[in-house]
């Protein structure tokens, strides 16, 4: 039930962070590690210049080639939302899922696991957003249910231009990015 | 001009994926190895020729079982959360070719072990004499061999090919998303059972039958090869990128000179003079079989871990 | 709305904040013995309201302890300047406390100054030596010969002591090496300081100028959330960098600048708008102060004059200043922060604020609003003792309108020994051979003391070179003076302890306390503990330190901030006016309307080095916080990617910058980029750390301190204009 993805305006984005270190703190992550990480893309010559910041992290995708290539089952999808979760006790760390993800997001966690952003889930499953999407200083990043028309993700995909990562590898990301 | 920065760093991912070594090829090498001499050792007892190739036969099972536990062992070593290794036998993933492999390794033992009953090797014979009844009853009943052969072929086909498979799985990974690749190893792992065979067989007469089936699977091998170039040339960017690393690009020299070179063509064309008994046979064509299958896979596997779908936009400097 | 008059301060009375106060519960924690927090007995998680240290915006924070130990900070929803969202720094405050790096207790130099050998001392030991020192400066020489250098609001109670025992001599580098100029000249222009926060209306200005000003990497938090939101609106911005900042990539035109000619253009705008009648006649006619005299100096700056100068085209000029007009008065030309860039800064400044009042700007709504604040009385403390020498960092006034002391005129004065010797240096909170240029005059100053003692949080260069280090504990860790800005809104916030010091750090106010009775001061800290002291100034306004540990923030009443809304307009110069023509410029021999001067060519394969911030990182004293370290653990030096192909610099490769007069850098990162022009470099300040303590950090970077040889002093004001420094590449063999 229910569908979260993450909707997020690269156009006030200034990335300057704050979410990649609101899931460090949030989650514990390991020094050294990022869930979430910030990308400049930047095309043109000075000074007829163009630059997208984008806060990537794990895109959650709809059919997530991790979660299909796990042999134990341990990378899986919630119930609640279909995040993708990683159940730490099944995990072999094997890094068949770091291998499938076209988007980095996976790493191996120092305990020896597969790690990654999780949708901060001991929060959405309460109804709560993500660490990043309320520290987020820009309001760049929303967070809610695809499925709900009224949500303010579905509503910002209806009325803004947008595009994700990496479409042709047929994940059907759930973060979108709002140009 | 396009730049891309990244904040990200975390080991083993940035600043290229590199999270397999030579754990990895190891065991696609020594897997593809067993497989290949579960398929032959198979095929010989399913056509009745056991007598032609004794060495293929009954010397492969005990050494498969010794060369595959240390690609077992090697694979272990590979795990990041080891403890829960045993996680592999509680489920079943059917879109994880590597859960098929966890359990198509857990029945290649028993393949293989009923293979080495029908010869028990002296030094087990002499511990455990009970085993000498048994094999005698097995014998005594061609369809029980008949049944076992084709337990190994079938299972050797299964071992040969899921590794190809699972790296195809790996849509990460542009450089391995491609069909042939199950072909291409299980084709290369026969060649390397039969090279393998060609280096230890004890008569001329199984030598020969079995560099002849090795030029066999070399051929088929340079096929496959073809056929994969020409499928990621005519894919998309990224495969075109992809394929590039091997044909041009950094991996290239040791693919050229030692995975095709050395590895197929001057062995193939080694072989064929000695098959016409132009030269003589030699243990050099076989060891560059070897050489160049075990390299196969290291650079597949670290040319695979370097390919990424954004390759083409300017995102290794 | 009655219109309230900018100078009568706001009292709350007792009875307003009864009917306001929340039903206040004590906040359960223990003391334990020695003022310990103690919350480790406590299970489950408190939140604990406080403000934030790691910049200067002092943004309400709620720190969350979990099992008592501390777990992540938040922003305070009540806040109204991080409005419940902390920056980066802020979020990562976890990392100070955990910062492997930390003094863990008071330090005194075994050896040579400099070499960092130390002895661990009590705390005993350090202050009576402390004081012996000072008494000993005060007996020889006098109170006047002890300076202090400060920056930051934990200051407060240093600042006081040193005061009572009669020091004269003070200085924060936030004057001559970052805001000076800009205050004065809008102080000159306007009668007032621009302040911090800065009075910046930029969530409702429609169009919104940029002069180097690099908002999104500059990390004020307040500034960055009303940027987004005027990105949101789709404001028309404007963006002035040699750079290709963050903010460039969100502005409607970007102007890549040639560095040192931001006069020229703004001269030439202004140009435009006098001549296409563009101003704010009203508003000129009913504030404006010599106007004909000030359009009678434009005549010659034409944009086709500018043009040559800036590299900026006639009619992007045009377009620009045309476009800044058609929004006015909701244009906002940015004040800028740090302002000490070339030498002319002043006047620069001076140009920035005449744009704003030809836009009529000033006081409006999307422009520079009339800040609020609540009044809070200060503690009644007798008066400091009279001295009959004079402050040092101006002699004779050579820089007249200075409004705050110059900190590199006290170093000055530290190496001369004129016009009498500084022979003790106290420093709070600011790493000087970082925050001041040409490091090795500091150093050259310091061998002329007998003694330094700093009070530090971790071993910095400059507590590297003290006699004393004081290992204060950091601000998650203590109590500290009330929160109370100028801003939008009145409101007053707190500091309060979230969890105790893992080691023997102390906070400001205590190693105060302790100093001051070392000294005989005791009449000047009356108060028994810090929580008497907030307590007492708490209860001025009708609140309590009980009430204030529950809430983090209490909001005054809303005041109105707009001339629209009936704030009176108030002018603090000679004239009462806005002043277009300043006579007290030009009675003191300098320009009464800005003028350009042609700034110096680098010498040929040198390029201008010109820095800025990063948004994990505060200057130089946040590299060793690991969370901020793992976001940025090193600057990097921005090339052009044709300069970089030219003399064959790869992307990421370490390179040594060599200055003009030969100092040569610690080896770099190189940033290929297109982001930057040919002619200058840039590098995130902070870096390049030397000192050993700090081993997290340890030769990461470069620092640009070390390289700015060369200031270029502005005369107004006294402020070090530092980008005027040129560095050439030195490749690795």
């Amino acid at each position: 039930m229910a569908k979260f993805g993450m909707v997020i305006d690269t156009t006030k984005c200034v990335g300057c962070m704050d979410c990649v270190v609101a899931c460090k703190t949030e989650n514990n992550v390991p020094e050294g590690f990022n869930r979430a990480w910030i990308v400049e893309d930047v095309m043109g010559k000075y000074p007829d210049l163009h630059m997208e910041i984008r806060s990537e992290r794990c895109n959650h995708c709809e059919e997530a080639p991790c979660v299909d290539v796990c042999p134990t089952g341990a990378s899986h999808y919630s119930d609640i939302g279909e995040v993708v979760l990683i159940d730490h006790d099944e995990c072999i760390g094997c890094k068949a899922c770091i291998a499938a993800c076209p988007y980095d997001a996976r790493f191996i966690h120092p305990d020896g696991y597969a790690d990654k952003c999780d949708f901060c889930f001991h929060r959405t499953s309460k109804g709560n957003n993500p660490a990043c999407v309320d520290v987020c200083p820009t309001h760049s990043i929303h967070f809610g249910d695809l499925d709900d028309p009224d949500s303010e993700v579905s509503k910002l995909l209806k009325s803004r231009k947008y595009h994700v990562r990496i479409p042709e590898a047929g994940t059907k990301p759930k973060i979108f990015y709002l140009t | 001009m396009h730049e891309l920065s990244i904040t990200r760093h975390n080991e083993l991912i940035d600043p290229t994926l590199h999270i397999w070594s030579w754990q990895i090829p190891v065991y696609l090498f020594i897997g593809g190895l067993i497989a290949g001499m579960m398929i032959i050792s198979g095929y010989f007892l399913l056509k009745g020729r056991a007598r032609e190739a004794k060495c293929t036969c009954f010397q492969l099972p005990i050494l498969s079982i010794i060369i595959l536990s240390l690609g077992m062992l090697a694979l272990f070593l590979d795990l990041e959360h080891k403890f829960y290794f045993w996680r592999l036998y509680t489920t079943f993933q059917v879109t994880s070719p590597m859960s098929w492999g966890a359990w198509i390794l857990l029945l290649v033992y028993p393949a293989l072990i009923l293979n080495l009953l029908l010869r028990v090797p002296v030094f087990i014979l002499n511990r455990i004499p009970q085993l000498g009844k048994i094999s005698e009853k097995m014998n005594a009943h061609p369809s029980t061999i008949k049944g076992i052969a084709t337990l190994n072929i079938t299972l050797g086909l299964m071992l040969g090919a899921y590794t190809g498979i699972l790296l195809s799985t790996l849509t990460g990974r542009p450089l391995w998303n491609s069909s042939v690749l199950g072909f291409l190893f299980l084709a290369s792992g026969l060649s390397s059972a039969a090279a393998f065979v060609h280096m230890i067989a004890k008569t001329a007469h199984e030598r020969d039958i079995l560099t002849k089936a090795d030029n066999g699977f070399l051929t088929l091998e340079l096929v496959i090869v073809a056929f994969f170039f020409i499928g990621l040339l005519t894919s998309s960017a990224s495969h075109k990128a992809a394929a590039d690393l091997l044909l041009t690009g950094p991996f290239a020299a040791v693919f050229w000179v030692f995975v095709i070179g050395i590895g197929m063509v001057i062995p193939l064309f080694i072989q064929s003079l000695a098959i016409k008994n132009k030269i003589k046979h030699t243990v050099v064509a076989p060891i560059m079989v070897l050489v160049g299958g075990i390299l196969l896979r290291f650079v597949f596997v670290y040319a695979g871990q370097y390919s990424h779908w954004l390759i083409h936009a300017g995102l290794f400097k | 709305m009655n219109s309230i008059s900018r100078r009568k301060f706001l009292k709350i009375s007792g009875a307003t904040i009864g009917a306001a106060v929340l039903s206040g519960s004590m906040s359960s924690f223990v003391k334990g013995a020695d003022n310990k927090i103690n919350k480790k007995d406590i299970k489950g998680i408190q939140k604990i309201p406080t403000y934030c240290a790691m910049c200067f915006w002092r943004c309400g924070a709620i720190a969350h302890v979990k099992d008592g130990k501390l777990w992540k900070i938040e922003g305070n929803p009540d806040d109204p300047l991080s409005k419940g969202r902390l920056c980066p720094r802020g979020t990562g405050g976890v990392g100070t406390h955990y910062d492997p790096d930390r003094l863990r207790s008071p330090l005194i130099r075994k050896n040579i100054r400099g070499e960092e050998q130390w002895v661990e001392v009590t705390w005993n030991e350090a202050l009576d030596y402390v004081a012996k020192r000072m008494i000993d400066i005060k007996k020889t020489y006098g109170p006047e010969s002890m300076a202090m250098f400060h920056h930051g609001i934990g200051a407060t109670f240093l600042e006081h002591m040193m005061k009572s025992y009669g020091a004269i001599n003070f200085g924060a580098p936030s004057f001559a090496q970052c805001k000076g100029p800009r205050d004065v000249a809008f102080n000159l222009t306007f009668g007032e300081t621009v302040g911090g926060p800065e009075r910046t209306d930029i969530e409702n200005a429609k169009c919104i100028v940029l002069i180097g000003s690099h908002i999104g990497e500059n990390m004020h938090n307040t500034q960055v959330q009303e940027f987004s939101k005027a990105v949101a609106n789709r404001a028309s911005i404007i963006v002035v960098d040699p750079r290709f900042s963050v903010a460039a990539s969100k502005a409607k035109y970007y102007l890549p600048i040639k560095p040192g000619t931001d006069i020229a253009l703004l001269l030439a705008w202004m140009n435009v708008i006098v001549n296409e009648k563009l101003y704010d006649n009203e508003y000129i006619n009913k504030y404006g102060f010599g106007f004909e005299q000030f359009a009678a100096q434009l005549t010659s700056y034409t944009p086709e004059w500018a043009y040559p100068e800036t590299g900026i085209e006639p009619d992007v000029i045009r377009k620009t200043a045309r476009e800044m007009a058609r929004y006015k008065p909701a244009t906002l030309v940015h004040p800028g922060r740090h302002s000490t860039w070339y030498g002319d800064d002043t006047q620069r400044s001076r140009a920035l604020a005449l744009l704003n009042a030809l836009l009529g700007s000033w006081g409006r709504k999307g422009g520079l609003y009339q800040p609020t604040w609540l009044d809070i009385p200060a503690y009644p403390y007798p008066d400091y003792p009279k001295s009959n020498k004079k402050k040092l960092d101006n002699p004779d006034e050579k820089y007249p309108f200075a409004i705050e002391e110059i900190t590199t005129g006290v170093r000055e004065a530290t190496i001369t020994g004129k016009p009498y010797p500084i022979k003790g240096w106290f420093v709070y909170g600011t790493n000087l051979p970082y925050s001041l240029p040409q490091p090795d005059k500091t150093i050259e100053a310091i061998k002329n003391l007998e003694f330094l003692v700093v009070v530090d949080t971790i071993g910095s260069e400059i507590a590297g070179w003290a006699d004393v280090v004081l290992p204060e504990s950091v601000y998650l860790e203590r109590y500290d003076e009330l929160n109370n800005p100028s801003f939008k809104v009145p409101y007053v916030g707190i500091r309060q302890p979230v969890v105790d010091p893992p080691g023997d750090q102390k906070p400001n106010y205590w190693i105060a306390k302790k100093l001051a009775t070392r000294l005989g001061l005791d009449k000047y800290f009356p108060w028994k503990d810090i929580e008497e002291y907030l307590d007492y100034r708490l209860q001025k306004v009708g609140l309590s330190l009980e009430l204030m540990k529950e809430k983090g923030i209490f909001l005054a009443p809303e005041q109105p901030i707009y001339y629209e809304d009936g704030v009176k307009p108030y002018f603090g110069t000679p004239s009462g006016k806005i002043e277009f023509y300043s006579l007290q410029l030009e009675q003191k021999g300098f320009d009464p309307v800005p003028k350009y001067t042609k700034p110096e060519e680098p010498p040929a394969g040198y390029f201008r080095l010109i820095y800025g911030r990063a948004p994990v990182h505060t200057f130089s004293r946040t590299q060793t916080n690991r969370i901020l370290d793992d976001m940025m653990d090193t600057n990097k030096v921005w090339i052009n990617k044709d300069v970089a192909d030219h003399y064959g610099i790869r992307n990421g490769s370490f390179i040594k910058l060599k200055n003009q007069d030969g100092v040569i850098s610690n080896k770099v990162k190189a940033f290929v980029t297109e982001r930057i022009r040919t002619d200058c470099v840039y590098m995130v300040h902070g870096f390049g750390h030397t000192s050993k303590m700090l081993k997290g950090t340890y030769m990461k970077g470069a620092d640009d301190s070390r390289l700015i040889t060369q200031v270029k002093t502005d005369p107004i004001m006294g402020g070090t204009g530092m980008r005027v420094n040129f560095v050439t590449f030195e490749l690795e063999a």
